[in-house]
């Protein structure tokens, strides 16, 4: 049994098979709710929840924050919290059935777990303010957006991995 | 005709059912087609591993085409359908951060809480990034609140803003689809293989 879950641990889907059904979800996705999918929102909800919590009066001042808790709103009662759970839940299935589950830090062998951490670290940071300005990540704005041909999902998906392709060079010995 | 909860066909007390079943297969996809791992999300900019651009690419095409063919058969109104607001100037700048972003941390958020499920440290640690760059936008915004809002141009599509038609545009993206996967398959074909 152990010796069957090596074996298929790196077998992953058929990438256009992996597209179409993703295609096919942001459909209905669209045909059900009017919106896409997102991946940002559920943090920024968080963000906003502790920030309220540590100090109320700072979050209704705040123009950034206090929008999300105006009239007593809950930050937490959002659509994208609750698709931010169902993304945990989905991925722990999917990474259990096929035996990818377990603590474990991925990193080229040419560099240590330490500077991966602190990449990780600085990548999600960046993220973390990028998709704000540009008011959604890569699955919210470029994935979803351009879906329904809006511009800024085009340029959000032309930025993201344009500046990547650019900039690949300079970061090459942490991938390869 | 859709969309559903727009239109009360579906009342909203069951948007949390339908946004937690949504969340979970747009998951259990994502994690099937091996966006869990960083190393191999990356390969799209090294050239060897091409998972990214088939998946997103194969989605954005399908995705499109059911939305506007439904629209063509009179089932869904696709001009009720969300369009993010473009900010010009925000959002180059957003996503050349997103893009230096993704090179260091081999995730982007959506892929990290899959590898956050099955157990990456790195995936946790990259979304703990991502939670401290939301907080300080945040903090930072009446600093930043001019340049947020600059270059608006309203929720345009590419039809309003280049006076194209959305069939030939999508016609046209499967064209560019197809030929992106050639590609793809030529250079991976001369690119040393990774172990990861």
């Amino acid at each position: 049994m152990e010796a069957k879950n090596i074996k298929f641990r790196h077998v992953y889907w058929n990438p256009y098979f992996g597209g179409l059904m993703l295609g096919l979800l942001i459909a209905a996705t669209f045909y059900v709710t009017g919106r896409g999918v997102g991946a940002t929102g559920g943090t920024k909800a968080t963000v906003v929840k502790i920030v309220d919590v540590v100090a109320p009066e700072h979050t209704e001042n705040q123009e950034f924050y206090s929008k999300y808790v105006d009239e007593d709103k809950n930050p937490m009662k959002n659509w994208l919290v609750f698709e931010t759970l169902g993304i945990l839940i989905g991925a722990f299935l999917s990474g259990s059935i096929k035996g990818r589950v377990n603590f474990r830090i991925q990193h080229s062998p040419k560099i240590t777990s330490k500077t991966r951490l602190i990449f990780a670290l600085a990548g999600g940071l960046f993220f973390g303010v990028g998709s704000q300005l540009a008011r959604g990540c890569t699955s919210g704005a470029a994935l979803s957006g351009s879906t329904v041909l809006s511009l800024a999902g085009f340029i959000t998906m032309i930025g993201i991995f344009g500046t990547a392709y650019l900039f690949a060079y300079f970061f090459r010995k942490l991938w390869i | 005709m859709g969309p559903l909860t727009f239109n009360d066909i579906i009342s909203t007390e069951w948007n949390y059912v339908i946004a937690l079943l949504i969340g979970l297969a747009f998951g259990y996809i994502l994690e099937a087609s091996g966006f869990s791992s960083s190393r191999k999300l990356v390969g799209v900019f090294y050239g060897y591993d091409f998972v990214v651009i088939r998946v997103f690419i194969t989605a954005v095409s399908v995705a499109m085409i059911t939305l506007l063919y439904l629209d063509y058969l009179g089932f869904l109104d696709f001009s009720m359908l969300y369009v993010v607001p473009t900010y010009i100037n925000a959002q180059v700048v957003g996503s050349i951060i997103m893009g230096i972003g993704f090179l260091m941390g081999g995730f982007c958020p959506g892929t990290s809480l899959t590898a956050v499920a099955i157990g990456k440290i790195d995936g946790m640690v990259f979304t703990g990034g991502i939670w401290l760059g939301i907080f300080g936008f945040s903090e930072a915004y009446p600093y930043i609140e001019d340049f947020n809002n600059s270059g608006y141009l309203g929720n345009v599509t590419i039809m309003d803003y280049f006076g194209i038609n959305a069939y030939t545009f999508a016609f046209g993206f499967a064209v560019f689809a197809i030929i992106a996967f050639t590609v793809a398959s030529k250079i991976r074909k001369n690119i040393k293989e990774i172990q990861y």
